[in-house]
């Protein structure tokens, strides 16, 4: 067949097929409708974005961060809700990191092909897809009223704690199955224990890709809800747990891991159940301030795996 | 040099790898424990709440009253809620998703692509209660413009805020299992004549059909078990409908109100919540499995 003109061709020529024209058009067509379904979610963040910052901005002020709750929204604030938000993730960090990374670890490097491995396998990936109201369950359940931990700090930081672990352990598994074998062969050949050959060599090369998983574990703990409220956190707090430094020895106290909290997603949530436009405005402003912390980590965490994508080149 | 140390020290040496190995295995035994901790709590508490409720009624009644005088525990407007606000998620999530999956495979150039990608990935970084104020105080006002007389509570909005909020999930997954079609495929398509877009949507989506499935019924088992949207723009209040345009409750939104109140230890509304929640594991572990057996098929498949 000779090359065709497919301008002069009529558009609706059917001779069994379509045209070439027509042909072409669809593909223009879908070119930028395939562009405009790809935009809708990032317009829908910044609609999203920007309702946030309309309603929370004027809202935000010195106060507002180092208030307490109040039944009077103008003056209420969060300063109960960022110190409980700072350490429960901190507790949850204490506890997820060393477990999710050192599971992540055996996993690539010890683990044998066997049964029990596999189940370890099948049973981080199913974890990953269990919904986070019902870790909010186990921790009632379990933590709350079997082993007594009360409706606590440390109740809270283990709960999101378990929430966030297969998230570490994938991402551990896939930094280190990144490392190249002639890392460890290498160090082994040289008289390394398996060990030193892990802790010396094929961590540190997977550390950025350990940090990217850890980044986002904890962003995701910081947003979370529903588990929280599930455990009874309380959403109305007006004071701070106890410090954990004291002026008389032993100095160091761990009290607070047993006080009782409230976070910055549950403050916002209360306001905004409440009726009022007052009431939304400041759930505006803790929404706010609880985006501008998850997305930075988000961001954080991406542009550290794009980095490590292109600098990767063993 | 390894010969030139003690037998002494080798055997510390041995010791210690083996302390080491056994303590990176406790840890990896840890997220079992967690999974057993699951279904050991929803078991246990179940059973004590099917003591005094019959799994028939559970099960065939229509009405969910717990916390009523007269209580009723009928599942049924719980899961109608739930898999309500799940199709209304998809009905949005699918199309865009999958769309944007084409687009971003087999169209977008290297440079699009790699700001467009991460940009979606934000999309799953925002905390669900921003997504529920976003429904309630946007998305649900400005429906109201376009559906007159739609109740500040309805289903319609948070199905809509969730449809967005698992777009990266459905179109990551989708893209990840196109571009895993081998490049043979397209050139002997593009060989016989075909244009992109014919090659995209008879050659490649056919072909990467198992891993977008996989990716569907992993943003549908997302859908099934968020809770803060449809708890906040939804309502908490039970509805056996099958019209998005009314408020009613979810498996998750109804657990979120029995938290919130204070019901005694060992009430049986107390322990309804662990029965739902049973109910709602049972759904999510059946997409799961669906979505993981789909996945392990299309790795093979090339």
């Amino acid at each position: 067949m000779t090359a065709i003109d497919t301008q002069s061709l009529p558009v609706s020529r059917r001779s069994g097929t379509r045209s070439s024209y027509s042909r072409h058009r669809r593909e223009t067509v879908f070119k930028v409708l395939g562009l405009l379904a790809t935009l809708v979610g990032l317009v829908a963040l910044a609609a999203l974005l920007f309702d946030l910052a309309v309603h929370g901005i004027p809202r935000l002020s010195w106060d507002f961060f180092f208030n307490f709750p109040s039944r009077r929204a103008v003056i209420a604030g969060i300063l109960s809700a960022w110190v409980g938000s700072l350490l429960v993730i901190l507790v949850t960090a204490a506890i997820a990191v060393p477990l999710g990374v050192s599971a992540g670890i055996y996993l690539e490097e010890y683990a044998r092909k066997n049964i029990f491995t596999n189940i370890i396998e099948i049973n981080v990936s199913n974890l990953a897809g269990v919904p986070s109201i019902i870790y909010g369950l186990l921790a009632l359940g379990l933590f709350v009223y079997t082993f007594g931990t009360g409706r606590s700090i440390f109740t809270a930081g283990l709960t999101l704690a378990l929430l966030i672990l297969p998230i570490i352990i994938v991402a551990t598994r896939a930094a280190i199955r990144a490392v190249p074998q002639a890392l460890r062969e290498g160090a082994l050949a040289l008289g390394a224990t398996k060990w030193q050959v892990t802790r010396d060599h094929v961590y540190p090369a997977a550390l950025p890709g350990v940090l990217t998983g850890v980044i986002i574990g904890v962003s995701r703990a910081l947003g979370e809800t529903a588990p929280l409220i599930t455990i009874g956190a309380l959403t109305f707090i007006a004071f701070l747990p106890t410090p954990p430094i004291s002026t008389e020895p032993p100095f160091i106290s761990f009290q607070w891991l047993w006080d009782s909290f409230t976070v910055l997603p549950i403050q916002a949530f209360n306001w905004v159940s409440r009726p009022g436009d007052d009431f939304h405005a400041n759930a505006a402003a803790a929404g706010l301030v609880l985006l501008i912390l998850t997305l930075s980590l988000n961001g954080a965490a991406i542009y550290l795996r794009y980095r490590l994508r292109k600098k990767l080149q063993w | 040099m390894a010969s030139r140390l003690t037998a002494a020290q080798r055997r510390a040496i041995r010791v210690r790898e083996w302390i080491i190995e056994t303590l990176l295995f406790l840890a990896a035994t840890s997220s079992v424990l967690v999974t057993l901790g699951i279904v050991f709590v929803l078991l246990y508490e179940s059973f004590v709440f099917f003591e005094h409720v019959s799994l028939v009624d559970f099960l065939t009644d229509t009405f969910w009253t717990p916390l009523f005088a007269d209580p009723r525990y009928g599942i049924l407007p719980l899961v109608t809620g739930t898999l309500l606000s799940t199709v209304v998620a998809l009905a949005v999530a699918g199309p865009l998703g999958l769309t944007a999956a084409l687009y971003l495979s087999e169209f977008a150039n290297p440079k699009v692509r790699e700001v467009i990608k991460p940009a979606l990935e934000m999309l799953s970084g925002v905390p669900t209660i921003v997504y529920g104020f976003f429904a309630l105080l946007f998305v649900t006002p400005l429906l109201q413009k376009i559906i007159p007389g739609l109740p500040g509570f309805n289903i319609l909005s948070a199905g809509i805020v969730i449809g967005i909020m698992i777009i990266p999930y459905v179109a990551s997954l989708s893209e990840d299992a196109m571009r895993a079609v081998p490049q043979g495929l397209r050139d002997a398509s593009y060989g016989l004549g075909a244009t992109k877009l014919e090659t995209a949507v008879r050659v490649v989506l056919p072909a990467a059909t198992s891993g977008v499935a996989a990716a569907f019924v992993l943003g549908i088992s997302r859908a099934v078990g968020e809770t803060m949207i449809v708890a906040i723009a939804a309502g908490t209040q039970p509805n056996l409908t099958f019209d998005p345009r009314e408020p009613a409750a979810t498996i998750t939104a109804f657990i979120v109100q029995v938290a919130l109140g204070d019901l005694p230890h060992g009430s049986i509304p107390y322990q309804s919540i662990f029965a739902a929640g049973l109910v709602l594991f049972l759904m999510t572990l059946a997409f799961n499995i669906i979505g993981f057996w789909l996945r392990a098929k299309y790795r093979e498949a090339y």
